[in-house]
C-alpha cells in the first residue's frame, strides 16, 4: 500500500528517490511547506543562494560537471521570474535541470494575489517542458516525469509549479516507475544502422575529413568522449570542437585542432572551409560557428549526428543525418570501421595534414607579449601552467575573457569546462563555480571572469563563504566590457558608448568584506607568485588581475564573413592598418 | 590585417529567405491538457512561423486526446522545421503534414448573417440554395446561414453576400482529414 504524506513531503521524497543529494534555492511564502520538509530530513543538502538566478546557474554548473540533473527550488512570483534567465540558459545549452517553483493556492490563481505570476506561462518557451500541479494525485507522477524529461534525450530544464494548497494536501506517494513507455515522449537514442554504415563509407573515402564536435558529446557522458578519441585515433582525422564541446577531446592530442568559430583557431576554421567530409557530432551549426551561411564549407559532404531531429537541416542542409545519442553512434562507427578495414589511412590523409600544418604555422593565437602590463592571454597561460597537475574545473562569465579561456586553457577531460554558450549570460560563472564546488568539494574550481560580468552575480560569493566552498574567481580586469568595446571599435568607429566600467569596487576590499581573500596583481613579473598565493589559500578568493585595457580578442571571423576570411592577430588596431603577412594568409 | 574585410555592421549574418512558400495543412494529435493550445500557438509565434487557421477540439475522449488542424504558409525547409519543432513538444503525439501526404479532405463551417428586404432577400435565398447553405435563423429583415465546405467555397459565398447585405461572419477554421482507410 502506498504511503500517505503531504505534497511538500512528496516533493522531498521524490527528490530523494531520484538520487538528488544537493539542491539550490531560496525560500519564500509559497514554498514554506517544502522548506519545512527539507528541515526535517538530512539526505539532501540545500544550498541557500543570494538570488534565484544564482541558484539556476549553480544547478547548471552542478549538472554540467556531474552529468546529473541540477535541482532548484524557488518561491512564486519574483522567485520564479528571477529564475527565468538560468532556465533559458539551460535550454539553449541543453543542461538537465528541474526547477520547482511555489505558486499561490489554486483558489487564488488568476486573482493577482501577492507574489503571484503566471509561472507556466512565462516559462513555457524557456523550458523543455513545464507543469502546473493542480491536484495532489498528479504530484508524484509529475515529479518523476520531470526528472525523466530533464535528463533524457536532449537534456533541458523542466519547471514544476506547485500551488501552496497542493503542498499542504495529503495524498498517496508512488515511487519512480519506468517511464520509457511515456505516452508521447520518446527520444530516439539509437542511430539508424544503415545510416551509420553509410557514414563510415564516406569516412573511408574521405581525403580531407574533419570531426566537428559539440556539447552533445559531453551530454552523452564520459564514455562518449573516450569513444570520440578512439574513433579519431582509428581514423586519423583532425578534431575541432565548439565552445560547448571543449574537453571532450584532449587538447594535448596531436589531432586536436582547437576550437572553431568566430574566435576559433585559423587551422580549425580553414579546415572546416576546405574539408571534403564534415562529421558533425553533437553540435548544431550555431551562427557563432558557421559565419556566413552561404559560404559555409562549400565543397564538403556533411554528416550530422544529433539526438534532436529538429537540429537537422535547421540552418545548414546536410547530406546524411543520423538521429541518436552521440555515444551510441560513436560506438557503432568504431565497430563498423573495424569490420571494414584494419589498414591505416595515414598515407591517404598525409596531404591534408600537410595543409593543416601550414595553417597551424600561422600561429593564430600569437599575441604581443609585454613586460609592463599583464596581457590577458598571458594570464590564462600562467593560470593553466600553475594548475596543470590539479583536477581543475573552469567556469567563465561571458565576453573576451571567456573566449581567451577557451583559446588558451587546454582541456583534457569532459565535464571540466562550464560556460554559457547559447544564451551568453554574463554572471554565469561565479554561481556555476559554486555549483561545481558543491559537487566536487576537493577539486580546484576557478571562475575565469571579467570585471563587468562578475558584478552581475557577485553576491553569490557570500554563498561560497557560507558553505566553505573555496572557489577562485580570477578576474581579468580591463575596466571595460571588453567584447562590447571590441565590437564598438570594429563596427561603431571606436565610440565606446557605455562600455567603460565606471566606479569599479575595490575587489580586494570587497572580497574581505564578504569574508574571503582578495589578491591584486598588476605586474607580469609578480603574476606567478600571486596565482600561487590564490591556489594556496584554503577558501574563496577574488583575484583582481589588472590586464591591458584595450586588447582585442583574436583571431576573429567578422560578422557576415566566411571561415576563410578571418582577422588574424597582429600588432595593429582592428580595421586600420594592413599587415602584409596577414593579408597574404587569408 | 585584412583590410578588404569591411564589417557588415551587425553581429549577425543577415540574409533573406527567398524560397517560395507553400500552404500546408498539418494535423497534430496532442494530449488535451491545460495550456496545450498556448504551447502550440506560442511555438509558432516564438519561432516566427505563420498560422493561417487553427482548429482544436477533443476527439478521443477516453484517452484525452485532441486533434489540432493548423494551416500554415512557409518554405519547404521551414515546413520541415515546423513539423519537427511541434514533435519536440512533450504533449504532442503525432504530427502529419496532410498536404504533403496528398490531397486531404478539408472542410470549414461558417455562420453568415445577411440583412435586407425585397428583391435582395429572394436573391439571397436563391444563392444560399445554390451553395447548399442552410437557414438556421430568420427574421423579417435577416437570415443566418450555416454553410460548410472548402474554404474557397465559403469565401465565394461571403463575397456574393456583400452586396446583398452581409452583416457579419463567423468561421470555425479548417478541419482536415486524410483520405482512405488509414488513421493518423
Amino acid at each position: 500500500m502506498a504511503e500517505k504524506m503531504t505534497g511538500a513531503e512528496m516533493v522531498i521524497q521524490a527528490l530523494q528517490d531520484q538520487g538528488v543529494e544537493h539542491m539550490f534555492g531560496y525560500p519564500g511564502g509559497a514554498v514554506l511547506p517544502m522548506y519545512d520538509a527539507i528541515f526535517q530530513q538530512d539526505k539532501i543538502e540545500h544550498i541557500l543562494v543570494r538570488h534565484e538566478q544564482g541558484a539556476t546557474h549553480m544547478a547548471e554548473g552542478y549538472a554540467r560537471s556531474t552529468g546529473k540533473v541540477g535541482v532548484v527550488l524557488v518561491t512564486s512570483g519574483p522567485g520564479a521570474t528571477n529564475a527565468v534567465t538560468g532556465l533559458t540558459d539551460a535550454l539553449l545549452d541543453s543542461i538537465p535541470m528541474v526547477c520547482i517553483t511555489g505558486q499561490v493556492p489554486t483558489s487564488l490563481i488568476g486573482s493577482d494575489a501577492f507574489q503571484e505570476c503566471d509561472t507556466v506561462g512565462i516559462t513555457r518557451n524557456c523550458t523543455k517542458h513545464n507543469y502546473l500541479v493542480k491536484r495532489i494525485e498528479d504530484l508524484p507522477r509529475i515529479m518523476h516525469e520531470a526528472f525523466y524529461i530533464a535528463g533524457s534525450g536532449r537534456p533541458g530544464p523542466v519547471v514544476v509549479d506547485i500551488p501552496k494548497d497542493v503542498q499542504f494536501a495529503v495524498g498517496e506517494y508512488s515511487k519512480p516507475a519506468n517511464l520509457t513507455s511515456h505516452k508521447s515522449y520518446h527520444p530516439q537514442l539509437e542511430g539508424d544502422l544503415a545510416s551509420i554504415e553509410a557514414a563510415v563509407d564516406y569516412m573511408l573515402r574521405a581525403r580531407r575529413p574533419i570531426f566537428y564536435t559539440g556539447g552533445g558529446i559531453i551530454n552523452a557522458g564520459p564514455e562518449a568522449s573516450e569513444n570520440l578519441r578512439e574513433l579519431a585515433e582509428l581514423t586519423g582525422f583532425p578534431v575541432t570542437s565548439t565552445l560547448m564541446g571543449l574537453g571532450a577531446f584532449p587538447a594535448s592530442n596531436k589531432q586536436w585542432m582547437g576550437m572553431l568559430g568566430m574566435h576559433g583557431r585559423y587551422e580549425a576554421n580553414m579546415a572546416m572551409h576546405d574539408c571534403d567530409l564534415m562529421i558533425n557530432i553533437g553540435a548544431r551549426f550555431d551562427d557563432r560557428i558557421t559565419g556566413r551561411l552561404d559560404a559555409f564549407s562549400p565543397n564538403s559532404t556533411k554528416i550530422h549526428v544529433d539526438i534532436d531531429p529538429s537540429s537537422i537541416n535547421k540552418t545548414v542542409m546536410v547530406d546524411l543525418p543520423i538521429i541518436g545519442d552521440c555515444n551510441h553512434v560513436l560506438e557503432e562507427m568504431i565497430r563498423i570501421w573495424r569490420t571494414k578495414t584494419n589498414e591505416s589511412r595515414e598515407a591517404a590523409l598525409a596531404p591534408w595534414w600537410e595543409q593543416i600544418d601550414k595553417w597551424r604555422a600561422v600561429n593564430s593565437l600569437q599575441y604581443k607579449p609585454s613586460k609592463d602590463v599583464i596581457k590577458p592571454q598571458f594570464a590564462i597561460e600562467r593560470l593553466a601552467a600553475a594548475t596543470k597537475d590539479r583536477d581543475v574545473y573552469i567556469t567563465t562569465e561571458v565576453g573576451q575573457h571567456q573566449m581567451w579561456a577557451a583559446q588558451y586553457f587546454p582541456f583534457e577531460k569532459p565535464n571540466h569546462w562550464m560556460t554559457s554558450g547559447g544564451l551568453g549570460t554574463m554572471g554565469y560563472g561565479l554561481p556555476a563555480a559554486v555549483g561545481v564546488q558543491v559537487a566536487h568539494r576537493d577539486a580546484l574550481v576557478i571562475d575565469i571572469a571579467g570585471e563587468a560580468s562578475v558584478q552581475m552575480t557577485m553576491q553569490e560569493f557570500s554563498t561560497a563563504i557560507q558553505y566553505h566552498l573555496p572557489i577562485k574567481v580570477f578576474i581579468l580586469n580591463n575596466e571595460y566590457m571588453g567584447m562590447v568595446r571590441q565590437w564598438q571599435e570594429l563596427l561603431h568607429g571606436g565610440r565606446y558608448s557605455s562600455s567603460y566600467s565606471e566606479s569599479l569596487p575595490d575587489f580586494v576590499k570587497l572580497a574581505e568584506a564578504f569574508g574571503g581573500k582578495g589578491i591584486r596583481c598588476e605586474d607580469p613579473a609578480n603574476l606567478d607568485a600571486a596565482i600561487q598565493e590564490m591556489l594556496d589559500y584554503d577558501g574563496p578568493v577574488l583575484f583582481d588581475c589588472r590586464v591591458s585595457k584595450e586588447e582585442n580578442c583574436l583571431p576573429m571571423i567578422p560578422s557576415g564573413k566566411a571561415h576563410n576570411e578571418m582577422i588574424l592577430p597582429d600588432t595593429a588596431d582592428i580595421g586600420n592598418i594592413i599587415d602584409e603577412e596577414g593579408k597574404m594568409l587569408v | 590585417m585584412n583590410a578588404h574585410l569591411q564589417p557588415s555592421g551587425s553581429a549577425y549574418f543577415l540574409t533573406k529567405d527567398t524560397n517560395a512558400v507553400e500552404r500546408h495543412t498539418l494535423s497534430v494529435l496532442v494530449d488535451n491538457e491545460p495550456g496545450i493550445l498556448a504551447r502550440i500557438a506560442g511555438l509558432f509565434s516564438a519561432r516566427g512561423f505563420n498560422i493561417d487557421s487553427l482548429t482544436v477540439s477533443e476527439t478521443e475522449h477516453e484517452q484525452g486526446l485532441s486533434r489540432i488542424t493548423v494551416v500554415t504558409v512557409a518554405s519547404p525547409k521551414v515546413l520541415t522545421q515546423i513539423k519537427l519543432q511541434l514533435e519536440r513538444l512533450v504533449p504532442v503525439h503525432k504530427v502529419h503534414d496532410l498536404t504533403a501526404e496528398g490531397n486531404p479532405l478539408e472542410r470549414e463551417l461558417a455562420l453568415v448573417k445577411v440583412a435586407g428586404k425585397g428583391e435582395n432577400r429572394v436573391e439571397t435565398l436563391r444563392l444560399a440554395d445554390a451553395f447548399r447553405a442552410q437557414v438556421v435563423d430568420a427574421s423579417t429583415e435577416s437570415f443566418v446561414f450555416e454553410i460548410t465546405g472548402k474554404a474557397s467555397k465559403i469565401e465565394q459565398f461571403i463575397a456574393l453576400m456583400v452586396p446583398l447585405g452581409l452583416v457579419e461572419v463567423v468561421r470555425t477554421g479548417l478541419a482536415a482529414i486524410s483520405r482512405g482507410p488509414d488513421r493518423m
